[in-house]
């Protein structure tokens, strides 16, 4: 008999749930909601929250170079805010019960995954002004649309999220509009940075919605609120008109204007790199993953001194007001 | 693990006249550190001129089971409203 | 002693020397943004770097101007050699670990928030006009380094240990920052600035407080160390600095980024 009271329950729990989610009700942290759901959003927010944080690398990787006091400040900021990112976006996780170290944990266990871009190098300082342009940009899309999901600390994280982004982009745009004004040698660093980073770019909105796993399930949820290709085309949509203001070419001999469907045609992406990259394979990989290990190991005698000595002055202070601290640990 | 730094809830007065607004929170591992990490986190962009922090463990929060009794009984209280009471309309602003 | 020096070089000079330590701090600190021991750290690691390029570029314009050529702040920065630069010998040392960042920090800290005290009686409107901006930050700057010195100093034996020999490591840079040059004795006269031997004793009492606190020993004076940052002789470290930094505008000269 309880078994079946049990499951009579959650068919009821789990309607209800459905229905607040159909009534755009955001579902907040001690709200009761379906394990698959606190799951799918444990996978989803830290592997963004992953994403800030390895996202920081390619771009810092410039910082020591780049090319005037202006820039170098705005890049520290932009990668500064990343971090940002990476933390608000770890605190919604933590809202659903696991902790910031258990995440840390999956992503070097290789148990959760990042958004695979970030294994490309950034080999010329153009490439910062693309990736600003390009990643943020389609990384903005993706945000925008999750400034409304269900899940309240994930919605209010973007929103944040997104209000520090828009000068990310600008500043990536601004940086390509300089080159391409510039010499003939910057110009060609610029058209070679769009080169290399617009199909990875693509690449970012995940397999086409045929393929797309978790896809269907995130929707009913109202997890995600468009499909991975609706968001595609909204970004090349968008970026299109910008790349022709920079005079530069975008490298897909099947881009055109479709009159008829008022959107941008484009090529195929290639599947199997983007599948390659997914799996280690991607020219930075290793490298990622080894800077994150080692930022994390590196870091451990810093936090554990600051607790004992967070923990010693608490007990002096204890002492000296006569306090008794209950919790011996 | 004994380096995990607690969490904190972050409370910032953006102005004046303005109350405290929770905004997110951090990890510290005391409440000094806490305060300088809010601002550093929660600040940049002069969103503020005054922070709280409390540790997360020390909030109690209502359970949402408790809901329909805690808020519920409000809902029909009608007549703690202003348009409850019609007015004619030569009284203007009351 | 009579100087060859105008005031006007001096001003060139100094405000090159506070420019290039905030420049060459700033860069270092960025050098953290992505490795930080803590996401919180890292934010505010970046916070102070960001602080201290802001503050170079405001010496660096005024050196520029004050020097009349037309050399902006960029130009400064990204042109001149490490035989050129006058920032300490401290400022230009490598990260290390997190301990030996946070020692050179606090102990260039010290100096900085007196010099910037000091400047504010300054006679030039602009060098009041730039330390009164920048104190706000050091002071911040200040109690943040001197918290972490004293939460590493008194945390456990591990980052005890690191911390003592981070500050036996940085010690023998000190002399440098409290020695005063003939160009000081000039900026002096001419009421633009003060004498860094006056600034010692205060620098060296709060110093003095915290590593007690910090239940660090303050190592043993080193007074024969060669070497000045202020004259153009750096460690090897500035030159690698440099060479990376400048490296996009050395490559393609007169371009705008
Ligand atoms: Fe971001
Ligand atoms: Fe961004």
């Amino acid at each position: 008999m309880p078994a079946e009271g049990k499951t009579i329950e959650n068919a009821d729990l789990l309607k209800a749930f459905q229905e607040r989610i159909d009534r755009d009700e955001k579902i907040e942290p001690k709200d009761w909601m379906p394990d698959a759901y606190r799951q799918t959003l444990i996978r989803q927010i830290s592997q963004h929250a992953h994403s800030e944080v390895i996202g920081m690398l390619p771009e810092g990787n410039w910082i020591p170079r780049a090319p005037s006091l202006r820039r170098k400040a705005a890049l520290i900021a932009k990668v500064q805010d990343e971090a940002g990112h990476g933390l608000y976006l770890y605190s919604a996780a933590e809202t659903l019960g696991i902790d910031r170290e258990t995440l840390y944990q999956q992503l070097l266990a290789g148990k959760a995954k990042y958004s695979s871009i970030f294994n490309y190098p950034t080999l010329t300082w153009a490439d910062i002004g693309a990736v600003g342009w390009l990643v943020d940009g389609a990384a903005i899309m993706n945000q925008v649309m999750l400034t409304r999901t269900s899940y309240g600390p994930y919605a209010r994280a973007m929103v944040r999220i997104c209000k520090e982004e828009s000068f990310h982009q600008r500043q990536g745009y601004e940086i390509l509009l300089t080159l391409v004004r510039g010499s003939e040698e910057q110009k060609a660093m610029a058209q070679d940075a769009l080169d290399r980073w617009w199909w990875p770019s693509l690449m970012m909105f995940g397999p086409n919605d045929a393929e797309s796993v978790h896809s269907a399930q995130s929707m009913a949820w109202r997890i995600k609120r468009k499909s991975n290709d609706e968001l595609r085309q909204q970004f090349v949509d968008a970026t299109v008109p910008q790349a022709e203001v920079l005079g530069l070419q975008i490298p897909d001999a099947d881009l055109k204007w479709n009159e008829d469907r008022g959107h941008y045609d484009f090529g195929e992406i290639d599947w199997n790199e983007f599948w390659s990259v997914v799996h280690g394979n991607g020219p930075c990989n290793r490298e990622r993953m080894a800077a994150y290990q080692d930022a994390h190991a590196n870091g451990a005698w810093v936090r554990e001194a600051a607790m004992a000595y967070a923990e010693k002055r608490q007990m002096r202070k204890n002492e000296t007001t006569g306090k008794i601290d209950l919790q011996v640990a | 693990m004994k380096n995990n730094w607690p969490i904190w809830e972050v409370f910032i007065r953006s102005k004046n006249g303005l109350s405290h607004k929770h905004v997110g929170s951090l990890h510290a591992a005391d409440a000094e550190m806490a305060i300088e990490n809010a601002r550093d986190v929660y600040t940049r962009r002069s969103e503020g001129i005054s922070i709280w922090v409390v540790e997360s463990k020390n909030i109690t929060a209502s359970s949402p089971a408790d809901a329909a009794a805690l808020f519920e009984p409000a809902a029909d209280k009608i007549y703690r409203h202003p348009t409850f009471y019609i007015l004619p309309d030569e009284v203007k602003h009351m | 002693m009579q100087s060859s020096l105008s005031p006007n070089h001096a001003l060139f000079e100094f405000a090159l020397f506070m420019g290039d330590n905030g420049l060459i701090c700033g860069h270092r600190l960025s050098e953290w943004t992505g490795h930080g021991p803590a996401l919180e750290q890292d934010i505010a690691i970046t916070n102070i770097s960001l602080d201290l390029i802001g503050q170079a570029t405001s010496w660096l314009n005024l050196a520029g101007e004050v020097e009349g050529k037309g050399r902006s702040a960029d130009d400064l920065a990204y042109f001149r050699s490490d035989r050129q630069y006058r920032n300490f010998l401290l400022t230009e040392q490598p990260n290390g670990d997190w301990a030996m960042t946070i020692v050179r920090q606090f102990l260039f800290d010290c100096f900085h928030f007196e010099m910037l005290q000091a400047l504010l009686n300054s006679q030039d409107e602009r060098v009041v006009a730039i330390a009164a901006k920048s104190i706000k930050e050091v002071v911040y700057h200040l109690r943040y380094n001197s918290e972490w010195m004293i939460r590493l100093g008194d945390g456990t034996v591990e980052s005890h240990r690191r911390m003592q020999r981070a500050l036996k490591e940085q010690w023998r840079f000190l002399g440098e920052l409290y020695e005063d040059q003939e160009l000081d004795q000039v900026l002096a006269e001419s009421g633009i600035s003060v004498l860094p031997s006056s600034l010692k004793q205060a620098a060296f009492s709060r110093m003095r407080g915290v590593l007690k606190e910090a239940t660090l020993k303050e190592p043993a004076a080193v007074t024969d160390f060669k070497g000045s940052g202020r004259k153009g002789i750096h460690s090897e470290h500035l030159g690698h600095l440099l060479a990376v930094m400048q490296s996009v505008q050395r490559a393609y000269p007169g371009q705008e980024w």
